[in-house]
């Protein structure tokens, strides 16, 4: 089995994700049955699969979330796996997570949202800075309007861009997408992809987004890589993943169409 | 005929031993749920902030009700009492009784289940629907300990308040208690002080101390475990703030009764 050790020096640096034959089941049900992959620096990778396909399965396992039965996740040169608590809390900083609802935490307005991880994790900040690097993340996204609103106050598409700016406050290095147009109207999904682009554009951040929505794949992604029955099966550009005569794929490229 | 009644007794062996190892597993994971909260209060960075929000969200929202409640128990009590005296002849020892009730007794138990329904339940749901809408993972992710904050300061909060809550508690019962007794035996405030407080021994202050703090860290154990545990989307969530309250409330009166039995054995002793 290939590891992160095996791959070219050159290449080593390149590869800031690096997922290896990783299997996870629960109950007894295979959700993910040996996926693989690998993200370059700077690369925004799109994950696409149906409901079930152990998309959101993948990224939690990369964060450490949930723990592989077999397989390694390495990040950043770390082994996800082998991490103890406190390497584990080091490299999460590193890493940038939108959750397919945003998780805003309901009992803080949007100010407090944004500067909880800041207050906790760099501490050498006065409360001045903290205020600007709030304003600038949330001038980011085009809602320094918001910033005394609680998220239940927020529409859908709000809370989706909130939480881009919460996870962009400590400038992560990679950045996890679960399904970041779930849920939304065609014209916020576009803001949404826009958003993610131009994350991409001024952070340089190499990004993972996992998605149903061929839209989202289309204008985010670099590269789309394919999942069916907890596998990879189709891994390319847009073009050459959908451009193939497999009925796995071209039934889910024909119900996008129709939806 | 046999073969069905041997079937079912099968069954009921079945589900009995089901539901004992259910039993012994929630009795191991109570027991590391409890440990994990020793080992993350005594550990650095402290959540100041938070304890005292919750302090004041816990304590201070809740005197109120509380403040209702013993009052009228106080009144209450009293009224009750009266007539069974009233028949010995024996008024002039309801300022004892109803000091040694309160005490030793209603004001512990009843701010338990007050607070048992009103903060139980409010943490059980709270911490249920940040764990099903994933706030918990995010906090984990911004590498903040979710259990020392969330959970930690919780239980310690409301133990830390328990005691206080139980003292003002008291002191309502009492009033509660004085002005029925002045109303009807033109007791003065001095003389229901002093009959009151001549049985109540420092035995008693302790054990209703103890007691407090037990049925405080009772309420936030099992209110912070239902709700940090919760999964089943939002029928997990009511779960989790239903199973607060009536386990809370359950494990307190096993409690009441092993501290009675604790304490008489000392004042017996």
């Amino acid at each position: 089995m290939e590891t992160i050790q095996d791959i070219s020096i050159n290449e080593k640096k390149e590869v800031e994700i690096f997922v290896k034959g990783v299997k996870k089941s629960f109950d007894g049900i295979n959700v993910l049955n040996g996926v693989d992959l690998k993200i370059h620096k700077g690369e925004n990778l799109v994950v696409l699969g149906r409901s079930g396909s152990g998309k959101s399965v993948l990224i939690k396992l990369m964060v450490g979330l949930l723990k592989q039965d077999e397989g390694t996740i390495d990040i950043l040169g770390n082994q996800v796996e082998k991490l103890n608590e406190k390497e584990l809390q080091h490299l999460r900083l590193k890493i940038g997570f939108l959750f397919q609802g945003s998780a805003l935490y309901d009992g803080m307005n949007v100010m407090e949202n944004l500067s909880f991880s800041l207050i906790r994790n760099q501490k050498h900040l006065n409360k001045q800075m903290i205020n600007k690097a709030v304003t600038d993340a949330l001038e980011d996204v085009g809602l320094v309007q918001t910033m005394y609103q609680m998220p239940s106050e927020l529409s859908g598409g709000q809370k989706k861009r909130i939480g881009i700016a919460r996870m962009m406050i400590l400038k992560p290095q990679i950045i996890l997408y679960d399904e970041p147009t779930a849920g939304l109207d065609p014209i916020t999904c576009v803001e949404i992809n826009n958003l993610i682009n131009k994350v991409k554009e001024q952070y340089h951040t190499t990004s993972l987004v996992i998605t149903h929505d061929l839209s989202c794949a289309k204008f985010t992604g670099d590269r789309i890589l394919m999942l069916s029955d907890g596998i990879c099966i189709k891994e390319g550009t847009f073009q050459e993943v959908f451009d193939t005569e497999d009925p796995r794929i071209r039934d889910f490229y024909n119900y996008n169409f129709i939806q | 005929m046999n073969s069905a009644s041997g079937n079912e007794i099968l069954q009921h062996k079945f589900s009995f031993s089901i539901w004992f190892r259910q039993l012994f597993v929630g009795f191991y994971n109570t027991a590391i749920f409890i440990l994990k909260i020793f080992k993350e209060t005594l550990r650095p960075p402290f959540e100041f902030r938070e304890i005292i929000k919750q302090c004041y969200a816990i304590g201070v929202n809740s005197l109120p009700i509380i403040s209702m409640t013993s009052f009228i128990i106080g009144i209450v009590f009293t009224k009750q009492s009266r007539p069974s005296l009233i028949e010995f002849g024996a008024t002039s020892w309801l300022p004892s009784l109803i000091s040694i009730a309160i005490v030793r007794a209603l004001a512990p138990l009843i701010t338990a289940l007050i607070l048992a329904g009103k903060v139980g339940s409010n943490i059980g749901a709270e911490l249920g629907s940040m764990r099903v809408t994933e706030q918990i993972d995010a906090m984990e992710i911004s590498s903040t300990n979710p259990f020392k904050f969330l959970v930690t300061t919780r239980v310690l909060s409301i133990t830390l308040m328990m005691p206080l809550l139980v003292a003002y508690s008291a002191v309502l019962g009492l009033l509660g208690g004085y002005l029925n007794i002045h109303h009807n035996e033109l007791t003065t405030f001095k003389t229901f002080i002093q009959n009151g407080f001549s049985q109540i021994t420092f035995l008693d202050l302790t054990a209703s101390i103890i007691k407090s703090v037990v049925y405080g860290f009772t309420i936030g154990v099992t209110g912070c475990m239902k709700g940090y545990n919760a999964d089943m989307g939002t029928v997990g969530v009511g779960k989790a703030a239903n199973a607060s309250v009536v386990n809370s409330m359950f494990i307190i009166f096993i409690e009441e009764m092993v501290i009675v039995q604790i304490i008489n054995y000392f004042r017996f002793a």
